[in-house]
């Protein structure tokens, strides 16, 4: 059994229903990369795993546990856990203070030593404890949303855009602690619009399409897929390679 | 003369800036304003009288009306907020039905206590007096005061360096950002609504002390002030509850003692206009209690 099971997902909001019925499967110790237009439901699908909106019909299940009608901090304890689109700093708490509500929240209690990790890991967060998270600059707060996160000793990542406005220099260091993480062994379901970057780091992927999964496979395979270049990398990326 | 007025001033501040408070944390919070805090301001006072006049000792009576208090406050949001939170009925709807709950809890207040002011036990309350120079200030008002402030601090403290205070923030700060924490949501709004409750609980058996009176329309009377001064201190912020509290007092009492009490309220209210006038988000504005 998948780490990660979604069957048959539907949600939305109000009367639309964004997502119509969903399937896919996150393997554990795998990247799975979700790539898609804008609109066509990643965040959706993401807000709803977390548990942030009413799951209306479908079957998701965590870890062998069925979390279609979990609430949201009790999928984080699970070790689900999401890096927001835009990241939603706690602009006016400091960057510790930051990290020491997720790893309590996660925890039920102190956060340990968790915080001293995470400034091991990040340096720049150990320089930059007692800021307020929103006075950092876009990567910085990248890396402390990544930072938070990681205190709740995820089993997966659910990552919304990661990268998105962030310098180029600075997508290659969001890339590298992803590929880190998977490689400690974290489960990642990344969405992304720098579809080629996640497609070539992830091993297995899904288009999502208007709410339908459109398109799957090995990251590789839709990398060499003339329809998904057209469609979802030449106008993102520039230039294509071909 | 002039110190002794601001002493006086001092002494309403502090149980102002409790009631205050109250409606401030709720505020930052879940960004509604809840207006049935007064109506457990006024029910705390009653039970805290109730079980003085069975004998229970004063200190102890003050600190089971707090629970009280607390829990009809985690009560209130389980029957008129939550449900609508759940619903997402927005900031107007949960208004009026505070409003609901408040106009309840007035006619169980009735329904038990009666319509009649009551008054404490003779002999519960100190009417000692503490000279200082030409100072006059009663050892109840001090003790009052006391009393006010440590519990002020007690909440500066916990919502500063504690779980509970940061994630209390955290909500108040993006309660999506928080709930993708792991902060329990719920749980946190419950327990901010004991806090803010127990405080203005605390604030209704303070004054019902002061002037050792207790009745129905004492929440009333302090309702539009408690409002007012978060206006004034800036919506969601707990700093600037307690500036605009300490502020209000001192001008009422100033009005009273040099001009006349019959412009007290007139003038205390065309202050705060006269400074909102100036600064229109209050005094710190609603970032104050996320970075408390």
């Amino acid at each position: 059994m998948a780490l990660l099971e979604i069957e048959n997902l539907k949600a939305g909001y109000g009367r639309i229903e964004v997502l119509h019925g969903i399937s896919l499967r996150l393997e554990a110790h795998t990247l799975c990369a979700i790539v898609g237009a804008n609109g066509a439901g990643k965040t959706t699908l993401l807000l709803a795993l977390s548990r942030l909106i009413p799951i209306r019909e479908g079957r998701v299940t965590f870890d062998g546990r069925d979390i279609t009608r979990a609430s949201s901090h009790s999928v984080v304890r699970a070790g689900l856990v999401q890096v927001p689109e835009g990241r939603r700093m706690l602009a006016s708490m400091s960057v510790e203070e930051n990290l020491q509500v997720a790893g309590e929240a996660a925890h039920r209690g102190s956060a340990g030593s968790g915080v001293t990790e995470m400034y091991e890991r990040f340096p720049i967060l150990g320089t930059r404890r007692s800021l307020a998270a929103g006075s950092l600059s876009g990567g910085e707060q990248q890396m402390l949303a990544f930072a938070r996160a990681l205190m709740a000793r995820p089993k997966a990542l659910l990552l919304d855009e990661p990268s998105m406005g962030l310098a180029p220099k600075l997508v290659e260091t969001v890339f590298e602690i992803i590929a880190q993480e998977r490689a400690r062994g974290t489960s990642i379901l990344l969405v992304e619009q720098n579809a080629r970057k996640a497609l070539a780091l992830a091993d297995y992927a899904y288009v999502l399409e208007r709410g339908t999964i459109s398109l799957e496979g090995k990251g590789s395979e839709l990398l060499g897929r003339e329809e998904i270049t057209a469609a979802y990398l030449g106008e993102i990326t520039g230039p294509s390679s071909r | 003369m002039l110190v002794q007025q601001l002493a006086n001033g001092v002494f309403l501040g502090a149980v102002y800036a409790l009631f205050a408070i109250g409606y401030t944390l709720i505020f930052g919070v879940l960004d509604i304003l809840n207006l049935a805090h007064a109506a457990i301001f006024m029910l705390a006072a009653f039970v805290a009288l109730s079980l003085a006049g069975l004998g229970v000792p004063l200190v102890l009576a003050f600190a089971l009306a707090l629970v009280v208090a607390g829990l009809l406050g985690v009560l209130l949001d389980r029957v008129a907020f939550a449900p609508l939170r759940r619903r997402n009925a927005g900031t107007l709807v949960p208004l009026i039905s505070s409003i609901g709950a408040a106009i309840i809890m007035q006619g169980v207040a009735r329904g038990i206590w009666g319509p009649d002011e009551q008054r404490f036990p003779a002999n519960a309350l100190s009417t000692a007096e503490i000279h200082i120079g030409s100072l006059t200030v009663g050892a109840l008002d001090v003790v009052i005061l006391a009393i006010a402030l440590v519990l002020m601090g007690v909440l500066s403290y916990v919502l500063r360096s504690t779980a509970l205070g940061r994630s209390i923030r955290a909500v108040a700060a993006d309660r999506v950002a928080a709930a993708l924490l792991g902060v329990d949501i719920e749980r946190t709004i419950a327990l901010t609504f004991f806090i803010a409750s127990a405080l203005g609980g605390a604030a209704g058996i303070l004054i019902g002390l002061q002037y050792n009176s207790v009745s129905l329309d004492m929440g009333a009377r302090i309702e539009l002030k408690g409002l007012a001064i978060i206006i004034l201190g800036g919506m969601g912020s707990v700093t600037g509850a307690v500036i605009g509290a300490f502020l209000l007092g001192a001008v009422e009492t100033l009005s009273v003692a040099y001009i006349s009490s019959s412009y007290r309220d007139a003038i205390a209210f065309g202050v705060m206009f006269l400074i909102l006038v100036l600064r229109p988000t209050g005094l710190f504005g609603k970032r104050a209690l996320r970075a408390a």
